[in-house]
């Protein structure tokens, strides 16, 4: 019984994004656990406490993200696991998937992985789905409740929202889940928690440990730059009139004349 | 622009910044949202209470045998800062469960004691109070009307009289009450005891109405032939005194970070505003008299905070640090009503409305002046024992 958790730092969502001059996207140098992970990790601790499992938090990326493994032993999660190596440096999705997939492998055990809905910084789930693929396992996504799951019998049974309403969905274990915002109330770290997290060394596994080779962090798809947005350029008109009546028809005829009605 | 983490006379640990984000984090997300509302009606706000419990922060210095985090003084001051800077009125519930509660269940009561209150109180179980004050008798503890008479058999105190401005009195479920056993004796003839507030005889009084802290609840506490067990007694019999003050050394440490944390907030929304508004063709902060108010407000905050870590720094290391602790709430809550001030001055009408949290902070700063100790006693502590001179 063990549960992979599987975490990113991302830009604080109240970050001013720019772009520099060089075509290199600015958002501060403040990352936050990626708000959607932080379900996937409450879950998983509730999931843990339920069923005594072991949960494993699991991040790609250099040291910064430590925090935000940090962050997962001090809600509650048993280890944390950074992968990451020189070579990943600037990799794209399917890399990320071939880096988590090979670490669960190689943590051997792992029954469940769950993910958070998307990473908002880049809005994709891509990441998702390819490391399922890579793991060749079962993908129930956008998750918005664990209805049972039986580990002797390898069972899991979900709801998921879909476009039109929610489905009930029952699949084998191992599988992959991604998790909905609404699933839980994000848990906060206790003290003791964080006693214990700041304790804590983090073990890096590079490419060799995870029985990668240097092909395997070749990337398809590269991002070669930013461009900001154009400049929206709108003004501001006070409708002048007698009554709330004559400023609305007014209003109506320049929505008209406009053709924005 | 670079903002510099405050300069601190010691480095904090990773742990200690990792409990600070933590608690920021919290407070921004939970406490923040609702503070005004609280405030305006005037209930405790239980839920994010028992959430604050959750997490450890009703027991930061308390050892984990006891339901506590197991962490130092500086922790203490770090999330009180954080809570307070959110809302002073949660502050102010954690103050005194961790300082006054808490700090005396440990530092004086028995293992039985211990398990039985502190336990409850530090994992955040139930909330505490500390009850000292009389509607007759402030500073002057010992003109204090209330009277515990032991029986005959030496089994129980019978407890007769009434506690006023007692925090959490209206919720609290563990009281450390202090009442007069010998009353010739004066100050030297105060006991602690520990009350279940489920006993017969003990009733809560009237809930004040009050200027600030509108969310932690106050009131007076009626004793009438309370029975108190011996058992309960804190400490031997005349040791009450000593206790209350000891505490109160710790709970000045509290106070001063309470201080900071609304200083903080008041700080903080000044200068934001004083970028961006504009008056006469210019940011508001472009002015010298803005600036002025920018400069005195950052340096007695800086002031304050170094004061309160000195402090804290003297309750890890030494016995006594009384003055220390006397300095830093003196200072610190000075400081805080002259920041929050300066702050509603800053905004002008927008600071005078209830639709910023400034006045809300200037109302809330006034307590720190007072409580756990007016300004006056502390400058009476602090030129007492630098003089030696009673």
């Amino acid at each position: 019984m063990h549960i992979a958790v599987i975490t990113k730092s991302v830009p604080d969502t109240e970050a001013v994004v720019s772009v520099d001059a060089g075509g290199k996207l600015l958002a501060g140098d403040k990352l936050v656990v990626n708000p959607w992970d932080e379900y996937a990790i409450t879950e998983a601790i509730l999931l843990k406490e339920a069923h005594k499992a072991k949960v494993t938090i699991l991040a790609v990326g250099p040291e910064q993200h430590n925090e935000a493994l940090k962050h997962g032993l001090a809600i509650g999660c048993d280890q944390a696991i950074r992968v990451w190596d020189g070579a990943l440096e600037g990799h794209d999705s399917l890399v990320y998937a071939k880096a988590v997939a090979a670490a669960i492998q190689k943590l051997g055990d792992v029954t469940l992985v769950m993910f958070g809905r998307e990473l908002p910084d880049i809005a994709s789930d891509a990441h998702i789905f390819q490391t399922a693929r890579k793991l060749g396992w079962n993908l129930l996504g956008s998750v918005s409740k664990i209805e049972a799951l039986d580990f002797a019998a390898k069972t899991i049974r979900v709801r998921r929202l879909v476009e039109q309403g929610t489905e009930v969905l029952s699949s084998r274990l191992p599988a992959v889940i991604s998790v909905l915002k609404g699933i839980n109330e994000p848990k906060y770290p206790t003290f003791i928690g964080i006693r214990k997290a700041s304790k804590t060394e983090i073990p890096v596994w590079g490419l060799s440990a995870l029985g990668l080779d240097a092909a395997a962090a070749q990337g398809q798809a590269a991002v070669t730059g930013y461009r900001e947005l154009p400049k929206r350029e709108g003004a501001v008109e006070i409708i002048e009139g007698a009554s709330a009546q004559d400023k609305a028809a007014k209003l109506v005829e320049k929505l008209f004349a406009e053709k924005v009605l | 622009m670079t903002t510099l983490d405050p300069v601190l006379p010691i480095a904090l640990s990773d742990e200690h910044v990792m409990l600070r984000d933590a608690v920021r984090d919290f407070a921004r997300r939970e406490i923040v949202p609702s503070a005004a509302q609280f405030d305006e009606s005037g209930d405790v706000p239980l839920d994010t209470i028992r959430k604050m419990g959750e997490m450890g922060l009703m027991g930061i210095e308390t050892p984990e045998e006891y339901g506590g985090a197991g962490m130092d003084t500086i922790a203490y001051v770090l999330a009180m800062i954080e809570i307070a800077k959110a809302d002073a009125s949660h502050s102010t519930v954690m103050s005194v469960n961790n300082s006054l509660v808490n700090y005396v269940l440990y530092k004086f009561g028995t293992e039985a004691q211990r398990q039985k209150y502190l336990v409850a109180v530090a994992s955040g179980e139930k909330v505490g109070a500390y009850s000292l004050t009389e509607p007759m008798s402030g500073s002057d503890a010992a003109t204090m009307r209330s009277r515990a008479v032991l029986n005959g058999a030496g089994t129980h105190y019978t407890i007769n009289g009434r506690k006023s401005w007692v925090t959490s009195g209206p919720v609290a479920e563990v009281i450390v009450l202090f009442t007069m056993t010998e009353p010739a004796e004066g100050h030297r003839g105060i006991s602690a005891f520990l009350i279940d507030t489920d006993r017969p005889g003990f009733a809560r009084g009237k809930k004040e109405p009050k200027l600030g802290i509108r969310a932690s609840a106050t009131s007076e506490l009626v004793f009438d032939n309370y029975e108190c067990p011996v058992e309960n007694l804190i400490g031997e019999p005349g040791m009450g005194f000593k206790i209350a003050m000891t505490a109160l050394d710790a709970g000045r440490i509290g106070i001063a970070s309470q201080a900071i944390g609304i200083a903080e907030a008041a700080y903080e929304a000044s200068l934001d505003y004083a970028r961006q508004r504009e008056a006469f063709g210019q940011k508001i902060g472009q002015f010298q008299l803005i600036q002025q108010k920018i400069a005195d407000m950052k340096t007695r905050l800086e002031a304050s905070r170094l004061l309160t870590f000195n402090a804290a720094l003297a309750k890890m290391r030494h016995p006594r640090y009384t003055t220390e602790a006397s300095m830093a709430k003196l200072f610190a809550s000075e400081a805080a009503m002259f920041i929050t001030h300066q702050a509603i001055q800053i905004h002008g009408g927008m600071g005078y409305s209830k639709e910023l949290p400034l006045e809300r902070y200037f109302r809330d700063a006034k307590i720190t002046e007072i409580y756990e100790g007016t300004s006056e006693i502390q400058r009476l502590v602090i030129a007492r024992n630098e003089l030696g001179l009673r």
